[in-house]
This record gives structure tokens, C-alpha cells and sequence, in this order.
């Protein structure tokens, strides 16, 4: 190598580089790929030696299955679930951090509390909400599951958005303050467009929570909300797995996912704040 | 009629009392200036005035209402932030509009008064632009724009120009002054420089440790100051300090130098006081030495020159002095010159109240 000039060991760097890359790739997205593929194929295809890399053509007799037997109703339910409890967690989570930056509600302390909240195994405390539920009437109904995750999503909204409200110059609210808005109006108008991207960013992995949990939704819920994840889960028998099955699922159930992700993604970006103050 | 009034203004933060009682008038269409070193306090009264801090007692009046305890929005005021406080996700239009459309105007009013602002600032052609595309001066201009559309009974000013470099630091200057002339509007403005109070201010109020030292207009400030603070605060160079005693007609200085003093002074013969000299009032000796000046031989210990001036620091009465002379008026250190000082201008302070005596 040292022989060479050095223009050219830049060059057998850089193509080193991008091998490993490509390398990389392939081996974190073939699974998604094999998943995504596998619910195109044919019971034939799935089982066939040697594998079949590609199918010869995109049959949807496995999604097909999925919406005429009602399990596809389950993302559905899923969506709903999901969706409900990010809309909820978001509104109280923002309102609670905004209290706890600029009034200082409850002292650092309450702050470190209610990140406190978060540290608790969720498998810890699965069974007295159970039985809870039970008692309230609240199991198998969207009502229960959407407390239950907008209660779990909630200390890390605080969390999050009390350190995007912390960057916003206190200057933006003063002035809005003096123009003549409420401090509901300076929430609304001046702090929400001033947090927006971390307020995106914190909704998406909100929503990515309650879209991926599995425990809550099997314990409480019986036929009703089933969950995908749940759904998922009846493909496993004892003698043979349903892998077109879970495949089709599975691929259903990281479409919304991926839309929420891919919409949201510029927002994911910060710098939107740039030129506020100084500069 | 007084557009602002404030009696007994009292602000603790915890243990620190950083407004000590404070009594303010300031009548309609005056331009008044806060001015005093940092931790004087003076922002601290302004952010009261703008009901951004609570007061922890006293009274506040704005255009003969009581609003010690309203909210910001109920103060019918506008106010100027040291970081020009601009939303960086609204365009210049509707940075300066914001204030309109929170208080629920016609949207054609909106835009017919956002116009007219923007025009009187020179920002007419940046209505679409947002505020990270503008300069720093731009971006005060909105500031100040964003202020002035609305039809408030007082305009607050928190130090605006103060993250602005010197040469746009003038032009603002002169800006906000001519907006004052055409406005007429009482303006409340808050300043740790006091070039920029003694340019602006129809009245300064200059601030010491939460406390009013003096209040008057700049040239009365500059003129007749009450106390050695005052005298030293105001003018560039600063005052000259030098110890003294007094004698029958006149003062001694440490070195023995002996200065007649033509003005009237309560200090007594032998009294220890402390003699103030402004460096514009001293000047090179002239052909004769006019009345009521004394003339001394002085050492050049250091020249720096401001272009049509020049500042000279040299040794007098055991310290050092600096004089405001003319450009041409001396060459290098180490020249011995001969300096007139004007004493009928000279203030004499009693060292331990330190008042002007």
C-alpha cells in the first residue's frame, strides 16, 4: 500500500469503505426482504429446496385470506389503539412539560419522578392492572388499552418534550405575551410550531410503542381489539407454523409504520429554530 | 398626563433585592432612558413594567390605569427585545403582524398597518423573507417593526441594539430616534450605554444598585451631577478623579500643585474632597489663560488618538489624568506640555457620601 501514491490509496480506501456498506445492507435488510417475499409466494414456494430468491409472479391469495377471515381487522384495531393513545399522550404530555419548564410545577423533583414511571417492567405490574380491569369492565375494550398506553407513553412524552421546550428562547413567549396572547394562545401559536420537529419525532416513537406492544394487548384483550401483534402470534401451532400467514401479516402490520415514519421524516430533522434569536 | 407612573416599586429574586423602592413618572410622549452599570436593576424595573416579572411591592400605573397586577396582555404595551425575539417559522409580514392577528384585527387592517410599519423601517422589499434570511440589523428593524404597528400607550425598549456591531449600533440609534419624532409615542428604553442614553434620552434616569441615583435630561445630567457616580458614569473619557484639599479660594492637590477654584462649593478650608475634571474641559495652553482657568506643565505619559481628537493621559496631583485635546495639539509621550484647565466647570465631592459639594 505504501508504494502507492497517495491519491490512489485514497481511491482503495474508499472502495473498501463501500464494500462494507454494501455488505451491511444485505444483511440487515434480507430478512425484511425474505418476510416481505414470503408473503407473495405460494405454500409450494415457501417449503421449496434450493430456496426461491425471487417468486415467478406476485400472487395475494395469503393477504386475501387475511381481510375475508377478519384478521386483517386486527391492524386495524391496532391502528386505532395506537393512534388514540399518541393523539391523547401528546396533548396532556406537551401541556404537563410546558407546566414543568416554565412554572417549574412540582420542582425538579416531580420531573424525575415521572421519568421514574417509565423504568417500571411493564410485566410488573401486567397482572393487578388485570385484574383491575376486570373489576372496571374495561378488558377486550379500546378504552382500557388506550389508557393504558396513553398512561405508559406519558413520562416519555414529558420527558422528551420538556427538553425541546427547554431550547425555545423565553424571549418568543415574553414577546407574545406582551403582543397579546394568552398563555394558552403562546402554547398554541408560539411553543407547539417552535417544537415541532421534536414534537414529530416524539409522536413517531410513541406511536411505535403502542404499535409494537404485545403484552398488554394479550393480556387484555380477548376477541374484541385484538391486536396484530396478537393475531401474529395464533400463526405459531403446534404442528406447523402458518409462515405465508405470518408473513402477510406482519408485512400489513409495518406498513402503517413505515408511513408514519417516512411522512414524519423531515420533520425528524431538526434546524428549524435556526435565526430565532441572534444568529 | 404621565403615560407610566410607578410608586414604591419593590423586586426581591429570593434574598437578592435587585429593585429597592423605586418612584417614576414618565409623561406623555417622552423619551425616557434607563440607564446604569449591569445589576443595576434597570431591566428588571422594565420586565415589571411589561407585568413579565411580579412585583414584590409598590404600584404601576399605564396611561392612569392601575396594572401592578395585570397580565402583559392587558398592559397596553409593545416592547423591543435585546434578541429581536423574531418567529424564525413566520416570514417578516407576519412576524409583524403577529401582534395584530393575537388582538383580532381586519385582516385588512392587518395588512394595510404591517405595510406602513415595514415602509417606515426600509423592510417594505422583505415582507416575504424569514428572519434566518436577514441580517442582523434586518432582523432588529422587524423587531422594531413588530413594536411600533400597534397602537400602544407605552413602547418598551430592552437594550435593542446592544448584539449589534458599532457601525450598525449608529444607524439604529438614529433610527429609533427619528421614529420617536414621528411617532411621538412614549418610549420606555433600556441601556448599559450611555452614549446611547445621552443621544436618545429626552430624560435619563440613571440606575445604581436598584435605586435612582438622578434623573434629569442629559445635559443636565452631564452639567450638574449629584454625585461622583453620576459624574463618572456620564461622558467618554470618564471623569477624572483626582484627591484634594480644600484651601481658601482653591484646592490642593496631592503633588502640592495649588488650583484656584472660581465656583461656589460648600466644602470648608482643609477639608479632604475629591476634584473632578472632565477631560473635555481641559485644553493646550493657550496665549494667555483665559478667566477663571489654571494653567499647569504637564508630561505626556500616552497619546491615542480618535482621529479629530486626541486623548492624552499624563501624571497631575499624584495620579493619572486623561485630556481630550486636539488632534494636532501634541506629538508623542514623554513632551512636556503646558494644559489649561478650566476650573469653573470642576465639581468638588465630598469623598465619604460622595456627593457633589
Amino acid at each position: 500500500m505504501s508504494t502507492l501514491p497517495f491519491h490512489r490509496r485514497k481511491d482503495v480506501r474508499l472502495s473498501l469503505r463501500y464494500l462494507i456498506a454494501a455488505l451491511l445492507v444485505v444483511i440487515f435488510v434480507f430478512p425484511v426482504y425474505w418476510l416481505f417475499i414470503i408473503s407473495f409466494k405460494t405454500p409450494d414456494e415457501i417449503f421449496a429446496f434450493p430456496p426461491v430468491w425471487y417468486p415467478k409472479s406476485l400472487q395475494l391469495a395469503n393477504y386475501k385470506v387475511l381481510f375475508k377471515d377478519g384478521d386483517a381487522e386486527t391492524v386495524w384495531n391496532s391502528l386505532i389503539l395506537a393512534s388514540a393513545s399518541t393523539f391523547i399522550a401528546m396533548i396532556l404530555g406537551t401541556i404537563a412539560a410546558y407546566s414543568l419548564v416554565r412554572f417549574k410545577t412540582g420542582g425538579e423533583n416531580l420531573s424525575v419522578w415521572i421519568i421514574s414511571q417509565r423504568m417500571m417492567p411493564p410485566v410488573a405490574i401486567v397482572f393487578p392492572i388485570f385484574l383491575l380491569y376486570v373489576w372496571l369492565g374495561w378488558v377486550d375494550t379500546y378504552v382500557g388499552l388506550i389508557i393504558l398506553y396513553t398512561a405508559f407513553s406519558l413520562p416519555y412524552v414529558i420527558w422528551m418534550m420538556r427538553g425541546y421546550i427547554e431550547d425555545i428562547p423565553l424571549e418568543l413567549e415574553e414577546s407574545a405575551l406582551v403582543d397579546g396572547c394568552t398563555r394558552w394562545e403562546v402554547l398554541w401559536k408560539v411553543v407547539l410550531p417552535m417544537a415541532r420537529s421534536g414534537l414529530f419525532a416524539t409522536a413517531v416513537f410513541t406511536f411505535v410503542f403502542a404499535w409494537n406492544d404485545f403484552l398488554f394487548a394479550l393480556v387484555l384483550t380477548r376477541t374484541e381489539v385484538t391486536t396484530y401483534t396478537v393475531q401474529v402470534t395464533h400463526y405459531f401451532g403446534g404442528q406447523s407454523n402458518f409462515w405465508a400467514k405470518i408473513a402477510a401479516m406482519s408485512v400489513l402490520g409495518t406498513i402503517p409504520v413505515f408511513i408514519a415514519v417516512a411522512t414524519m421524516q423531515r420533520y425528524l430533522v431538526r434546524g428549524i429554530s435556526m435565526g430565532a434569536v441572534k444568529g | 398626563m404621565s403615560d407610566l407612573k410607578i410608586s414604591g416599586l419593590h423586586k426581591h429574586y429570593g434574598a437578592f433585592h435587585a429593585v429597592k423602592g423605586i418612584d417614576l413618572e414618565v409623561p406623555s410622549g417622552e423619551f425616557t432612558v434607563l440607564v446604569g452599570p449591569s445589576g443595576c436593576g434597570k431591566s428588571t424595573l422594565l420586565r415589571c413594567i411589561a407585568g413579565l416579572e411580579e412585583t414584590s411591592a409598590g404600584k404601576i400605573e399605564i396611561g392612569g390605569k392601575d396594572v401592578t397586577y395585570a397580565r402583559p396582555r392587558d398592559r397596553d404595551i409593545a416592547m423591543v427585545f435585546q434578541n429581536y425575539a423574531l418567529y424564525p417559522y413566520l416570514n417578516v409580514k407576519d412576524n409583524i403582524a403577529f401582534g395584530l392577528r393575537a388582538r383580532k384585527f381586519a385582516e385588512a387592517e392587518v395588512e394595510k398597518r404591517a405595510g406602513r410599519a415595514a415602509d417606515m423601517l426600509g423592510i417594505g422589499a422583505l415582507l416575504q423573507r424569514f428572519p434566518r434570511e436577514l441580517s442582523g440589523g434586518q432582523r432588529q428593524r422587524v423587531a422594531i417593526g413588530r413594536a411600533i404597528v400597534r397602537d400602544a400607550i407605552l413602547y418598551l425598549f430592552d437594550e435593542p441594539l446592544s448584539n449589534l456591531d458599532a457601525q450598525l449600533r449608529d444607524d439604529m440609534r438614529v433610527e429609533i430616534k427619528r421614529l420617536h419624532q414621528e411617532l411621538g409615542r412614549t418610549m420606555v428604553y433600556v441601556t448599559h450605554d450611555q452614549i446611547e442614553a445621552m443621544t436618545l434620552a429626552d430624560r435619563i434616569v440613571l440606575l445604581r444598585d436598584g435605586l435612582i441615583e438622578q434623573q434629569g435630561s442629559p445635559l443636565d445630567l452631564f452639567e450638574r451631577p449629584a454625585t461622583k457616580f453620576v459624574a463618572g458614569f456620564l461622558g467618554s473619557p470618564k471623569m477624572n478623579f483626582l484627591a484634594a484639599v480644600m484651601t481658601d479660594g482653591g484646592v490642593k492637590l496631592g503633588d502640592g500643585t495649588a488650583l484656584s477654584l472660581p465656583g461656589k462649593s460648600a466644602a470648608k478650608s482643609g477639608q479632604a474632597v475629591i476634584l473632578g475634571i472632565r477631560p473635555q474641559h481641559i485644553a493646550i495652553a493657550g496665549k494667555s489663560v483665559a478667566k477663571g482657568h489654571e494653567r499647569v506643565a504637564v508630561i505626556i505619559e500616552l497619546v491615542q488618538p480618535t482621529g479629530s481628537r486626541v486623548q492624552v493621559t499624563m501624571p497631575l496631583g499624584g495620579t493619572s489624568i486623561v485630556a481630550e485635546l486636539g488632534a494636532h495639539d501634541v506629538s508623542k509621550p514623554g513632551e512636556k506640555i503646558h494644559i489649561d484647565i478650566d476650573m469653573k466647570r470642576a465639581v468638588v465631592i465630598d469623598p465619604q457620601s460622595e456627593k457633589i459639594i
